[in-house]
């Protein structure tokens, strides 16, 4: 499932330019603790997050993310959006909430990434 | 303390469609009409007849030719219209009677995008391609810009992969008893705006060189959470040094205070000394050592309060 049918069923606004938004999609991950994303989420994953400081940004472009949700209406201020289009990480909004975005996100199918048959199982083959 | 133990990181190199996309459209804008219009073109003669017009497209498997006279070009005639005029039995007619006078044209230093956009609008098999003083340079189908796209794509295609083979065989084509790239970045205290710059900059080093994405991914968990911590804890910030070896990667992180008092405790998942105001940006986990742990084939840890902290990571390739 690529990043734009994700954002056009689950209503999300885009903050970021019209771009990477046909990647495919390899799972997801959800967390608001940065180490904990570096250790757990995989390239190409949506990460979904309460953080919108300008360091998800970075996080997101050392692991090849496809996407960042930021939840709960939580506000994105420029700077962040700024570097998000440098580095190809769009950055998408919503006022729902993390457990709700996750569980919308599962019933597309999109595997978290420790899930079997996920992006974690598929690229480490463990 | 020295930490040995055995990760088993993989992460499968994805193809990104997209960038080959946009790859293909930069091209359309960058390519002139001359570098991919036919330049050897067959005209005819406004006072030619059909019949020989007919064989002329026929000898020469086109569908097509613009109309000379005297140099100049007078119009342009196709296959149609020679179907046309034998439906009416006008086999002897002359050309100029059957083609069309008012003739589209493209210049030759024009960009393939403008010779898209006419053929869009005018739905055309071909347009005869002109120089700025309108004289005949050469025609243009839309068979001649797919195969120019297709022919520039493997050109950038090829040296891109030369490049990129040269960039990953720095080390063999360098004779030395020991080869070592050293990359060092000054990390700033505090500075949370710049943090992940440095983690971010190595990352790109090492694919230029060509590693593999698992050897990739654990250097950037490594260095990622390094800086981090320099920037978080450290009094004036510190240095992040990797030395890059053919056969492994040393990472090393040095600062000069405040130091851990009990560097057991540090290193133990969850534990963190980061402020609430810190945490709250996501930071502080205390997973940051687990991390770098986890992704190192060997981890020296020392730390001395009022004198320093130095982390040495090894990640062999």
């Amino acid at each position: 499932m690529t990043l734009r049918e994700i954002a056009k069923r689950l209503e999300l606004t885009l903050r970021t330019s019209e771009q990477k938004l046909d990647a495919e999609v390899s799972g997801g991950y959800a967390s608001d603790l940065l180490s904990c994303v570096m250790a757990k989420a995989r390239k190409g994953n949506v990460w979904v997050t309460l953080q919108s400081h300008l360091n998800i940004v970075a996080v997101a472009e050392l692991l090849q993310l496809a996407a960042i949700i930021v939840t709960e209406g939580m506000a994105v201020d420029e700077p962040t959006l700024q570097k998000a289009n440098e580095v190809g990480i769009p950055i998408l909004t919503t006022p729902a909430t993390t457990f709700t975005v996750v569980g919308r996100l599962t019933q597309m199918g999109i595997a978290g990434a420790d899930e079997p048959g996920g992006s974690w199982d598929k690229m480490t083959g463990q | 303390m020295t930490v040995t133990h055995t990760p088993a990181d993989e992460v499968k190199a994805q193809g990104n469609s997209i960038l080959e996309v946009t790859k293909l459209q930069e091209l359309v804008y960058e390519l002139k009409i001359e570098q991919v219009m036919t330049k050897k073109v067959v005209t005819v003669s406004p006072d030619d007849p059909i019949s020989q017009l007919k064989e002329v497209l026929r000898v020469n498997r086109i569908s097509g030719a613009p109309v000379l006279k005297d140099g100049e070009l007078v119009g342009i005639i196709s296959i149609e219209d020679v179907l046309k005029a034998l439906e009416l039995g006008a086999i002897s007619a002359s050309v100029s009677e059957k083609m069309t006078t008012n003739v589209q044209t493209l210049f030759a230093d024009e960009n393939v995008i403008q010779a898209v956009t006419k053929f869009g609008r005018l739905g055309f098999g071909r347009l005869p391609v002109v120089d700025r003083e309108g004289r005949l340079v050469g025609i243009l189908t839309q068979g001649d810009i797919a195969r120019g796209l297709l022919r520039q794509l493997e050109m950038d295609y090829r040296e891109e992969e030369i490049h990129r083979y040269r960039a990953s065989h720095i080390f063999e084509d360098i004779a030395s008893d020991q080869t070592g790239l050293i990359l060092r970045y000054q990390v700033q205290a505090r500075n949370f705006a710049r943090c992940g710059e440095a983690a971010s900059k190595l990352k790109r080093a090492l694919e230029r060189l060509g590693a593999k994405p698992t050897e990739v991914r654990r250097v950037a968990v490594v260095s990622y959470e390094a800086e981090t911590n320099l920037v978080i804890h450290t009094t004036k910030g510190g240095e992040l040094l990797a030395e890059i070896q053919p056969e492994k990667i040393r990472i090393i992180a040095v600062d000069h205070g405040p130091g851990i008092a009990d560097v057991e405790k540090a290193l133990q998942p969850g534990f963190s000394t980061a402020p609430d105001w810190i945490r709250e940006l996501g930071f502080g986990a205390g997973m940051g050592l687990s991390n770098i742990k986890a992704c190192s084939d060997q981890m020296v840890f020392d730390s001395k309060v009022g004198v320093g902290t130095r982390l040495e990571v090894i990640i062999r390739l």
